[in-house]
């Protein structure tokens, strides 16, 4: 006898073939990845007010006003800065991926960037700098050339009710060489001063002086994350599929025209305070996705918070990892980026036509 | 007036010429029809336009007296779901995932699901008898079961009438014997309405109260089976001279003579 017998009712001798395990309930796997990803954000945020050039000294803060002042003027805004612009990018990176049912979607990638540091260029060289309703001009002219860049890319990538992820890509990449084109005429013809401060919007550095511009920038950026995470679930039920989200309730082309608004107003933001960083958009939601699954309404927030503390860790190794000299963050992003973006474009052409 | 109705409806794509012209009828709560005719007729567009995918170019449809144009897309969605043929999937979404999706008409503004939501998805995909999908990914999935998961999405929508495009296509015998008996078990037990679009004649005689019957973007017939399934109605609807039917245990079966 081989003891009691297992899996009666089965045929004998076979094994039912092994199942994965089904997915966490959404509930439990949103409140994990937010308190994951909350602590990693805090420990990020702490190194990067710590690490530096000089280390901070928490002593010194108080007794020197010299160092209070590097503290408060230099490393916090740029800290702040860092982790505002970072859940601005990979909040956009995978609220596009789902919009467009494109893993490979990126605000840089698709030239949305671009379109925001043209937009912002040409105000630059106009000298409009005069504030709009208490909006600084920049900021309204970076929100309007990301939302032309995005209007370009969707309208010829869309045919009919289908976005063809080739074409997507393809847009972007000629939406982003014309932009640069046109950023580096209007910076030949500019004072040098302007041209100086047109590179940043190009590279992508978090360089900024003072706390007064990142209260601006949070007064306008957190409200549009917050609207941005509310259409979690409709992105999700359209990520999952376009055609029919329309069938469970979803207003499709409401849901379109606003996230297309809301990220092109929070990737304007980020690239008028901080220039065109990129990848974060698409680092970012994948490793989220690897980490906590697929859901739209998981993947979206805990992206803000993930990217927020990306940024922050990815400008501390910027400004410490060369003794001589600090790197832009934008160079960090896309050492990163360009070989991951490579790495999902030869994996995808495995299963579905790009 | 029946349970749901539709009149005079119109549809063309773009500046073509109309695709569905005219279509009107009536089907009663807790039936299940058919909807044949060649590839063209129609069909498809007719289904789109009751999913509220389409926006008729003239006619209304109304069901239990309300009329659907004038319905919230999400009370719509309470009342009607809608199975395509399977799109690929792009995201690795588990099944289950996919399934759930299906109770979010259900959900409150800033609901997520629920475990009762979770007990109504898996209990969908037991109905069809694709339980053992609830973990896997929807790229890994063959045709047929990707099928399977979107008509178990449906049914954990619990809709009171269910639209269904050609739904066996991509499903093995014993898969298509399984949606039969799922649609007819559901109909009895909870009055549920279902409208198939098929090519699957020999599934419509066993099991269908119903028959509509498309040509050229008009109603060719519209009536039980039995009379629909006709050897010189469906030469006329199929414009193929060859098609016969004839009965076995008193039940349509229809075959082409070579």
């Amino acid at each position: 006898m081989n003891g009691p017998i297992k899996n009666a009712g089965r045929v004998t001798g076979q094994e039912a073939c092994p199942t994965p395990n089904l997915p966490p309930p959404v509930t439990a796997r949103l409140a994990r990845a937010l308190a994951v990803l909350t602590v990693l954000l805090a420990g990020a945020v702490a190194l990067g007010l710590w690490q530096g050039t000089e280390r901070l000294d928490l002593t010194k803060i108080f007794s020197n006003p010299i160092a209070r002042a590097l503290f408060f003027q230099l490393r916090l805004p740029r800290v702040l800065t860092g982790a505002l612009i970072g859940a601005a990018l990979a909040a956009t990176g995978a609220a596009l991926q789902a919009l467009f049912r494109n893993p490979l979607a990126d605000p840089y990638a698709l030239g949305v960037s671009g379109g925001g540091a043209l937009g912002a260029s040409v105000a630059l060289a106009l000298g409009w700098s005069a504030p709009v309703l208490g909006i600084p001009f920049v900021y309204v002219a970076a929100f309007g050339g990301a939302m032309l860049a995005m209007a370009v890319v969707r309208a010829i990538a869309r045919t009919g009710v289908i976005t063809l992820p080739g074409a997507l890509l393809l847009a972007g990449v000629v939406v982003n060489l014309t932009s640069g084109a046109a950023m580096l005429t209007v910076q030949y013809v500019v004072d040098p001063n302007s041209a100086l401060r047109m590179l940043r919007f190009m590279t992508g550095s978090l360089d900024v002086v003072g706390l007064d511009g990142v209260w601006r920038m949070a007064a306008i950026l957190l409200p549009a994350l917050a609207a941005l995470v509310w259409f979690a679930r409709p992105l999700h039920l359209m990520a999952i599929d376009e055609d029919t989200a329309a069938t469970l309730g979803v207003n499709t082309h409401r849901t379109e025209l606003a996230v297309h608004t809301l990220c092109s107003l929070v990737v304007g933001l980020a690239v008028a305070n901080g220039g065109a960083i990129g990848f974060v958009g698409l680092i970012v939601p994948h490793g989220v996705r690897a980490v906590f699954g697929e859901d739209v309404r998981v993947v979206l927030p805990a992206s803000l918070v993930a990217g927020a503390a990306f940024l922050v860790l990815a400008d501390t190794l910027a400004r410490t990892v060369l003794p001589s000299t600090e790197l832009p963050v934008g160079a960090i992003t896309g050492l990163l980026g360009g070989p991951l973006f490579l790495w999902l474009l030869r994996r995808r052409q495995r299963y579905s036509a790009i | 007036m029946a349970w749901f109705e539709t009149r005079g409806l119109d549809y063309r794509y773009g500046q073509g010429p109309l695709v569905v012209r005219g279509v009107s009828f009536g089907l009663e709560r807790g039936r299940l029809m058919a909807v044949i005719g060649a590839n063209g007729s129609g069909k498809s567009t007719l289904l789109r336009m009751m999913a509220g995918l389409l926006r008729p170019l003239g006619g209304e449809m109304r069901l239990d007296g309300r009329a659907l144009a004038a319905m919230p897309a999400r009370a719509r969605a309470r009342e009607i779901a809608y199975v395509p043929q399977a799109a690929l999937p792009v995201f690795p979404f588990a099944a289950l995932e996919v399934v759930l999706s299906g109770r979010s008409p259900h959900l409150g503004a800033f609901g997520f699901e629920g475990p009762r939501d979770r007990e109504k998805a898996l209990e969908a995909l037991e109905a069809i008898g694709a339980a053992h999908l609830a973990a896997r990914r929807v790229t890994d999935l063959s045709g047929g079961e990707r099928q399977m998961v979107v008509l178990a999405r449906a049914l954990a929508q619990e809709p009171r009438l269910l639209l269904l495009d050609e739904p066996s296509a991509a499903l093995d015998l014993k898969h298509r014997a399984g949606l039969v008996r799922a649609l007819a078990r559901l109909r009895d037990e909870r009055g549920l309405t279902a409208i198939l679009v098929t090519h699957d004649l020999g599934m419509v005689g066993s099991t269908f109260d119903r028959v509509l019957a498309m040509r050229c973007g008009e109603v060719a017939a519209e009536d039980a089976p039995d009379r629909v399934l006709e050897t010189a109605l469906l030469a006329r609807i199929y414009d193929e001279p060859n098609v016969r039917a004839g009965r076995i245990d008193g039940r349509a079966v229809v075959w082409v003579e070579a």
